[in-house]
């Protein structure tokens, strides 16, 4: 690929967004594997979730990954913003009275205003948890462990403001989940992998993860609310 | 049955448009779109009006050149429909009708409902053609044999007629719809395969040079193509393009 068609022609920028998209789909999925652990009630639970932080945050290959991940994060919305800019010019004048409704779903429209709320939702969620484990002055727990996992119930089930954060939370999710019904299977699309028998799967495919991944994630905070 | 018209006017391509309100009365079900429009426009030439200038040729939805974006979806409400064929019957006594032009940079106004698609025209140019010998000793193009599916397919992307109706739907007024049907349609068949690389690496980066945005996959451009044109034109556009990036060549 000629250096300025892999940056600037505009499939070529939708190829990225697709790559970068699928991507952080899978660090959804290992992020969601470390979360699941907030369950193993009692001290088991917040010693084996603060080990587990330990690790992903000194162990050489995960901190690589997780450069990797910020970069795919920081370059899905720069690359989105410019994209979101060529598409405004390309319609200086709007049209009057129009029914998109009709022809298109919400979701496909409104990627932008979605991706949006993710990223002012990474913001604080970063701020909260790890912006606490690198830099915070947070308290260790019996096994000499930084103990992210009370900082993480502290958030949660403070008496002002935790039920502000579930709540944020879940509309999060709720904004994650809109996000990738249309992004999963719209990244195959981007990338030319459709075809009259993959269409199904994919379509299938993108719907089980966009529920069942944002839901899995949603149910971590309200449990945790609920149970402290 | 009478209508409420409110058309977009614009003298030139640099002046200032607005929308005018208009009456029309007694009209028949059984009138197309263009045929109500006419109507409107002996209406205006009879007050010594200037009428509403939009395109139009065959009136039997096969050359793409009406266009018309009605109640806000380009050539009205039908399904696999263009403007002349779109008839009154889909609409009901006392209704209000909006009609404004294509919107896109790349389709600017000429006047009125008239949008300048020289755009789709250079687009074409630019590598959507086989460069054949026409000079008498052209090989009857059925001694080389295709598979069906891929001769359907073809088929089936050639069925666009460039109406634009794509762009007209598209939040992001982008082409890529028009311009992977045409790029299918080529490059499926034996013909085509030749300059293939080429072609949509030529395509596209006149389809920006143009000004149409981008892909969103919002799938209004299927569902509003006159033709049915299917997204999976502009997935195999997506492929084509990446592997004649890949491709080391000139």
């Amino acid at each position: 690929m000629s250096s300025s068609a892999l940056l600037k022609s505009s499939l070529a920028k939708k190829y990225w967004m697709a790559f970068t998209g699928l991507f952080l789909c899978l660090f959804l999925v290992g992020h969601l594997a470390g979360n699941l652990q907030l369950f193993i009630p009692g001290e088991e639970g917040q010693l084996q979730f603060n080990a587990y932080a330990k690790f992903m945050t000194t162990n050489p290959l995960v901190q690589a990954l997780s450069y990797i991940v910020y970069l795919s994060i920081i370059f899905h919305a720069v690359d989105g913003a410019l994209l979101t800019v060529k598409n405004r010019k390309a319609r200086p004048v709007n049209y009057q009275y129009s029914n998109p409704s009709a022809n298109s779903p919400w979701t496909s429209r409104n990627m932008g205003i979605l991706g949006t709320v993710i990223l002012v939702f990474i913001v604080v969620h970063m701020s909260n948890f790890w912006y606490e484990m690198h830099f915070g002055q947070i308290p260790t727990d019996a096994d000499g462990n930084k103990d992210l996992h009370t900082v993480v119930v502290a958030a949660f089930t403070d008496a002002s403001i935790g039920l502000v954060y579930v709540i944020g939370y879940v509309l999060a999710m709720a904004a994650i989940s809109f996000h990738l019904v249309h992004g999963f299977q719209s990244a195959f699309q981007s990338l030319g992998v459709r075809s009259k028998s993959l269409m199904k799967p994919i379509q299938i495919a993108g719907y089980l993860f966009a529920i069942l991944i944002p839901l899995a994630f949603a149910v971590i905070p309200v449990y945790i609310h609920a149970t402290h | 049955m009478n209508l409420t018209l409110k058309v977009w006017r614009q003298s030139g391509p640099d002046a200032e448009g607005r929308m005018e309100t208009y009456q029309v009365k007694d009209i028949s079900g059984d009138m197309s779109f263009l045929e109500m429009m006419d109507v409107l426009n002996a209406q205006l030439i009879e007050k010594g009006e200037e009428p509403v200038v939009f395109d139009h040729d065959c009136r039997e939805g096969i050359c793409g050149m009406c266009s018309m974006y009605i109640n806000g979806r380009p050539h009205g409400p039908k399904q696999h429909t263009t403007t002349c064929q779109l008839h009154m019957r889909s609409f009901k006594d006392g209704d209000t009708i909006h009609i404004e032009p294509w919107r896109a940079s790349a389709f600017p106004v000429i006047k009125d409902l008239m949008v300048d698609r020289s755009s789709f025209d250079r687009v074409i140019q630019a590598g959507g053609y086989i460069s054949v010998n026409t000079s008498g000793n052209t090989l009857d193009a059925n001694a080389i044999p295709v598979p069906k599916d891929d001769a359907d397919a073809a088929f089936d992307a050639a069925t666009c007629i460039g109406c634009g109706a794509c762009v007209a739907a598209c939040k992001n007024a982008s082409a890529m719809l028009f311009v992977s049907a045409k790029v299918s349609q080529l490059s499926l068949l034996p013909q085509g395969k030749v300059e293939a690389a080429e072609r949509v690496k030529n395509m596209v980066a006149q389809m920006d040079k143009e000004g149409f945005g981008n892909c969103t996959v919002t799938g209004a451009c299927e569902a509003e193509c006159p033709k049915g044109i299917s997204l999976e034109n502009i997935a195999r556009m997506n492929r084509e393009y990446l592997k004649a990036q890949l491709t080391p060549g000139k």
